[in-house]
């Protein structure tokens, strides 16, 4: 075990971390050291292949495949310099002020949310795709949408210099993404900011953190740890956990810190999402261009939020219900498809929630509440009736049974469309919004940080990424997840500069 | 997970010989593809979640091969619009 002191310790690397890392390198430069321990390795920019099955085993956890504890969900999160920034779209959403009135976390305002969030608006070169870059997937949904009587928005994207590849959930070919790794990471190092990669945290405790360097795996992606393979003891005078919603609660469960609130790992919320596939007559441009341009809000009233989508054609193959001449149908022209993800805006409730196994790997529970399945049915309902209106010919819709709708049913979509088809193992959901499990609140009997990302009764530790949420966001979480973080990193400068660490 | 893969294999190998007195893979696509629909749909969510697991290999090994991603139409390339033009 080799030991080293550290004044500040970010654990993660993604929206979070990166952004902590960003606003405290200040620090550094005035002589404090500030280290970043990430999980995953640095990749190379050449390294980004676009090969599906490739990239999934070098980027996620689990190559891609982390199930909930019931096997239902697949639960979509990246380990790498920069987290989950490296394979997530770009789009670049503020918090509605309804949820951060609902969330009710004294001191925390919308208008603050607001502000910060606009920083990181800037600082990622966020802006509308111009039309002639939008490809026909994405304008056949806006064309749809507008048919069907839903009003379609188009997402404001992170991107700078963007080709198109479409290869976005596969980490950008092009580095046009500005992720935290494009724009945070490397202005913290050039502050003097230590990033150390493959360095996973094992534990936290009151001295620091203690940290397992691992060597390349023989084959992998990525350049080696800046530090030597071994074991690490880090004593440091403050700890920022941003592992994301799930790495943080279980680092925090399986440390078994004293005097830890019980919240940990609860209020765990997903917007379990699906993906809808639609079938054209003719061929239409879909993997080329940024996949995902516009998006139809019924977050509000009806619980769900409609986006375009383009995936790759294992996942889309896994997307799809049915087997044999039914599933071939879709499959066997892959041109001709259109796509939609369907997302429902679920609800922390009390048995969904992050705990550990016997070994500390984390286990996430996730029950499909009623409300949700209802979500799930009214948005794939609405998603067929926009995929119509572009001119489909047939819908792929999970619950629906038979899945496939010709056009020739489209006036019976609530007649096929039922809750009682949502049979969770048939259906493949997914999420990449994790959310929750290290919330924020007023005391220790109702959550586990106050608005600055203090751990209520542990003030040297601070929680700094999308795990602070008390409940679902309802939109793309990562503009908040680093206003968020913006705030924990104002908290942690102002301790500096009070002399409280 | 080999092992559980091969015996839920098992399992449907013996589900088919009941009910169509032939192995899964002696049997013919029709019947394959009842068999399975009828598993999918199956109550006991354990079953459910097999039948997804074994599928999600098969496409895993299948919709990833050069030739097949090449076959359907599948073109995205890290050019993105350059190379359509």
């Amino acid at each position: 075990m080799t030991a080293l002191s550290r004044d500040v310790v970010i654990i993660g690397s993604g929206a979070g971390g990166g952004t902590v890392a960003s606003r405290v390198a200040r620090l550094a430069a005035q002589g404090h050291s500030v280290l970043v321990l990430e999980q995953g390795p640095r990749f190379r920019d050449d390294e980004f292949t676009g090969q599906e099955v490739e990239m999934a085993g070098a980027l996620y956890a689990d190559r891609g495949g982390f199930l909930t504890a019931d096997g239902t969900m697949t639960l979509a999160f990246a380990r790498g310099y920069g987290g989950s920034t490296i394979v997530y779209t770009g789009t670049s959403l503020t918090a509605p002020e309804r949820v951060i009135r609902r969330w009710d976390v004294p001191g925390l305002t919308y208008a603050d949310v607001v502000e910060r969030s606009r920083r990181y608006l800037v600082e990622n070169n966020v802006h509308l795709l111009a039309p002639d870059r939008l490809n026909d997937n994405n304008q056949l949904f806006l064309e749809g949408a507008g048919r069907a009587g839903f009003r379609a928005e188009q997402f404001p994207l992170n991107l700078k210099g963007c080709r198109g590849s479409s290869l976005c959930n596969l980490g950008c070919p092009n580095a046009a993404k500005q992720g935290t790794n494009r724009v945070q990471l490397p202005n913290a190092e050039r502050q003097g900011v230590e990033v150390v990669t493959r360095a996973e945290a094992q534990r936290v405790n009151e001295r620091g953190v203690t940290v397992r360097v691992t060597p390349v795996p023989a084959g992998a992606k990525g350049l080696p740890s800046e530090w030597a393979p071994g074991d690490y003891d880090i004593t440091a005078k403050l700890v920022v956990v941003a592992g994301g919603a799930i790495g943080t609660p279980s680092l925090l469960l399986r440390s078994r810190l004293p005097g830890l609130p019980h919240g940990v790992g609860r209020r765990f919320t997903a917007h379990p999402a699906l993906v809808l596939v639609g079938q054209h007559p003719r061929p239409i441009s879909n993997d080329v261009g940024h996949p995902k341009s516009f998006f139809v809000d019924r977050a509000a009233e009806e619980r769900f939020v409609l986006e375009t989508c383009m995936y790759f054609p294992f996942v889309t193959a896994k997307s799809l219900t049915g087997f044999g001449p039914d599933h071939g149908i879709l499959m066997r022209d892959f041109s001709r498809l259109q796509m939609i993800l369907v997302l429902a805006c679920d609800r922390a409730i009390p048995g969904n929630r992050v705990t550990v196994d016997r070994l500390g790997r984390p286990v996430v529970h996730y029950r499909y509440t009623p409300e949700v399945i209802d979500a799930i049915v009214h948005a794939t309902r609405a998603a067929a009736k926009i995929f119509f209106a572009a001119g489909t010919l047939r819908v792929h819709a999970p619950p629906a049974d038979p899945p496939l709708i010709e056009a020739a049913d489209r006036e019976r979509l609530d007649e096929l469309i039922q809750p009682r088809h949502f049979r969770a193992g048939r259906i493949s959901i997914s999420s990449a919004h994790l959310m929750g499990g290290a919330a924020m609140g007023r005391t220790s009997a109702d959550s586990v940080t106050d608005s600055w990302g203090r751990v209520h009764g542990v003030p040297w530790l601070r929680v700094a990424d999308a795990s602070l949420f008390p409940d679902a966001l309802e939109i793309n979480p990562y503009v908040t997840v680093m206003a968020l973080a913006d705030r924990v990193a104002d908290g942690l400068l102002s301790d500096f500069r009070s002399g409280t660490l | 997970m080999t092992r559980q893969l091969e015996l839920f294999l098992r399992v449907v190998d013996a589900l088919s010989s009941l009910r169509y007195r032939r192995s899964l893979g002696d049997s013919s696509l029709d019947q394959r593809v009842r068999l399975l629909h009828s598993l999918e749909r199956a109550p006991l969510l354990l079953i459910r979640r097999g039948v997804w697991g074994l599928r999600t290999l098969v496409f895993m090994g299948h919709y990833t091969q050069p030739s097949v991603v090449d076959r359907i139409g599948y073109r995205a390339r890290a050019a993105g619009w350059d190379a359509r033009r």
